[in-house]
């Protein structure tokens, strides 16, 4: 299948490139951008005029929820979800049922995801056996099996001493750790951020300082024992503020914020509305604004949608007794435009930080940009029209997330992945 | 945001909170209350405005003081009560609240009253009924975790104003544990949006929420310095559970400095008052001495909080 996307403002931020451009693409890969290879003719050519084109964007933190989650989402609904956001490259956190610390599982999860051939997989493997904490996982194999990285998702290890070697362990062959920065029993039974609303509503506060202590301990080991680390859902201008003073002192770091940080502060809980039940909690105004400050000076890395479906018996709780957790595949290209235009961010940088800058952090050369002989990921949308955030709108079996009822910018059109259209909006 | 607890009309629909409550709504439950005290005093109880009307007292959590109190004042309306404990039954089954619920709409309750240990429970029922579509009926906030409990701050506002007259010159100290106390919480709210010009905390660090200054009080930790000149003492239980621990080193330790003596509240106007939403801990909180003395008006507050629910379900019922 030979496509041509013609006429869309094509914009790639690995090239740095924003202008109208045509895409040519053969056999799952881009052939040519501006000019045709020579003797190229189009089976298809998809009119782009006035939409955006772009690389298919990768999420650095999607829970497809199998296995062991079947009842709140499987790999085809979330496989759909991530088509219709435009999202064709997912990291998996490893807190699956079992978790992801078994080559077999592993490798079974890549063949279940190919077979439905939509979006790429990536994922990140169980950094110890069961998120216990106790034993290291066989992380060799697991990178064989298919794992980008190693991680705990919202699981710390209590032992400082599992914690450095396992960092050891992971930095003998280079691999990158990506860790939660939370000191857990400050964490412990608290269900939001420990200052004037949790203090209001009587719910059980995490402080900052909980983020900031796990991180100094992380940003230590990662200096001691030369680990690549990569920081999950900073929620803090203290955390941010930590991340910067690491980065002088050497330490080789990069980071994340969810799109819900990005957007929301501890003020949207209103009246306990348990879709702001999130992990790391939501914190303050002034915090919400130094991650968006961040992302946009690219001191946070990337951005990502925490894709986290939960299903309405565990959501539709008293807040504190509500899983964490709330849908996203399908709001990170919206609430990444949203943040642009509020921000004046460029579209391009905005784009980067759900594009090339993630690609970059899982490790892969071919997504993420659309340079010729990269993978044929594209995302077309139409930046100026806004759609409601409904619950029979969401793809995902995920309904519950805290921006239901809001219009958002961006609308995706196509959805290519490996060159084949995977996504058409109607 | 809509306000849960009013309706369209700026009423009120729901008792949840007294926080976001206008003054006026409080004021017009405190005069509600008024002439509900003297029903008491009468041969026959009872009037006939909740009449028809059924009344489920829900308690996820064990209460007998509230549960019961709510009852009588449920009684004296004429309205029928139904109380369950569900602390013991469905939700040990694996029921979920909002299961609950709908079974109990289906019995054709006419108002909840509710008591949860998880903050904001009342709040998820609430919204549960507005999303589908039961406008008719009422709930009651019992007590809700560490948020709110609203009746009893209604009945302190009570108490305090049948004592003192007038909120808008007094100096009133609340004591204790405010972390994890409801009580506290909805104390605050009513005592700022009734015009009390000087709300005080006292408590060890340990048992204050971080940024309690932004409701609205001056924080002291020294009971000696925090309790000068105060027209009213409200004391908090302390529970058990935090006697010993990271949050307190023991009860000997907090009566000694923070427990209410009568040397200690010498240091209040003469004519202060001692209030307490019980059940008490002699010795704790409190020696027996201030407790059974002349200025504690404790026994009142319990005959005052019959009057206020009822004030309180008749303004529902009538809304």
């Amino acid at each position: 299948m030979r496509i041509r996307i013609a006429n869309g403002r094509l914009i790639d931020p690995a090239n740095q490139l924003d202008a109208t451009r045509d895409l040519y693409i053969a056999d799952g890969l881009i052939v040519g951008v501006g000019t045709a290879p020579s003797g190229f003719s189009a089976d298809r050519t998809i009119d782009a005029t006035n939409l955006i084109v772009c690389p298919g964007l990768v999420d650095l933190a999607a829970r497809l929820r199998e296995p062991g989650f079947e009842y709140r989402a499987t790999l085809e609904s979330e496989m759909e979800a991530a088509m219709a956001g435009g999202v064709t490259s997912l990291a998996i956190p490893p807190d699956t049922d079992p978790v992801l610390d078994e080559p077999g599982l592993v490798e079974m999860l890549c063949y279940r995801a190919k077979k439905l051939n939509r979006a790429h997989v990536y994922p990140v493997g169980a950094l110890t056996v069961g998120l216990k904490g106790e034993r290291l996982s066989e992380m060799a194999e697991l990178v064989e099996a298919g794992c980008v990285a190693f991680s705990q998702a919202n699981t710390p290890i209590i032992d400082n001493i599992v914690l450095m070697r396992a960092m050891q362990y992971a930095a003998t062959f280079g691999f990158r750790v990506w860790m939660q920065p939370v000191a857990p029993f400050l964490a412990r039974g608290g269900v939001a951020h420990d200052g004037e609303i949790a203090a209001r509503l009587g719910l059980a506060g995490i402080p900052t300082a909980a983020e900031t202590i796990g991180l100094y301990t992380h940003i230590e080991l990662a200096r001691i024992t030369g680990a690549r680390l990569h920081v999950t859902r900073l929620s803090s201008a203290e955390g941010l503020k930590m991340i910067k003073w690491a980065r002088k002192e050497g330490v080789d770091i990069t980071c994340d914020v969810s799109v819900n940080h990005l957007h929301l502060s501890e003020m949207d809980i209103g009246y306990f509305n348990p879709n702001c039940n999130l992990t790391p909690p939501l914190r303050t105004q002034r915090d919400r604004e130094a991650l968006r400050q961040g992302l946009a000076d690219g001191e946070i890395n990337a951005l990502c949608s925490n894709h986290t479906p939960v299903d309405d018996d565990a959501k539709q709780c008293p807040f504190a007794e509500a899983e964490p957790g709330a849908t996203g595949l399908e709001l990170l290209l919206p609430l990444t435009i949203k943040w642009a235009q509020e921000t004046r961010t460029p579209l391009v940088t905005a784009l980067a930080r759900v594009t090339s800058d993630a690609a970059r952090i899982i490790g892969s050369q071919k997504g993420g940009h659309l340079s010729v002989n990269a993978r044929a990921d594209v995302c077309i949308f139409d930046a100026d029209t806004y759609t409601p955030v409904s619950r029979s709108r969401l793809r995902s079996q995920g309904k519950n997330t805290p921006f239901l009822g809001l219009e958002l910018p961006g609308e995706v059109r196509y959805t290519l992945v490996e060159g084949q259209v995977m996504f058409e909006a109607s | 945001m809509r306000n849960p607890q009013l309706n369209e009309h700026g009423e009120l629909q729901h008792l949840l909170s007294l926080d976001g409550l206008p003054k006026s709504v409080l004021t017009a439950i405190l005069d509600t209350a008024e002439p509900f005290t003297e029903v008491a005093e009468r041969e026959v109880k009872k009037l006939p405005l909740l009449r028809g009307k059924s009344v489920f007292n829900v308690f996820f959590e064990n209460s007998t003081r509230t549960r019961t109190t709510f009852e009588i004042a449920a009684k004296r309306l004429s309205a029928d009560v139904i109380n369950l404990n569900v602390a013991t039954s469905s939700t040990k089954k694996g029921e979920t609240l909002l299961d609950t619920v709908d079974n109990l709409c289906a019995m054709q309750a006419d108002m909840f009253v509710v008591r949860h240990e998880s903050s904001g429970a009342p709040y998820l029922i609430a919204e549960h009924l507005h999303n589908t579509g039961r406008h008719h009926i009422r709930v009651v906030n019992a007590g809700d975790g560490r948020h709110a409990h609203p009746t009893q701050g209604l009945l302190d506002m009570f108490t305090i104003r049948h004592y003192k007259k007038d909120f808008h010159n007094l100096t009133v100290a609340i004591v204790g544990d405010v972390l994890h106390s409801r009580v506290a919480r909805s104390q605050i709210a009513a005592l700022t949006t009734l015009g009390v010009p000087e709300v005080r905390v006292i408590a060890p660090r340990t048992l204050l929420p971080t940024d309690v200054e932004r409701m609205g009080v001056r924080v002291f930790n020294d009971m000696h310095e925090g309790l000068k000149d105060v027209d009213v003492v409200m004391m908090l239980r302390l529970q058990n559970e935090r006697m010993n621990g990271a949050l307190l080193p023991s009860p000997q330790e907090f009566f000694k400095v923070w427990g209410l003596t009568m040397e200690k509240l010498a240091r209040a106007r003469p004519d202060a008052i001692v209030m307490h939403p019980g059940p008490m801990n002699r010795g704790v909180e409190i020696d027996s001495a201030v407790a059974d003395g002349g200025q504690a008006v404790i026994l009142p507050q319990v005959t005052f909080g019959i009057a206020v629910r009822m004030a309180v379900m008749s303004m529902l019922a009538g809304s």
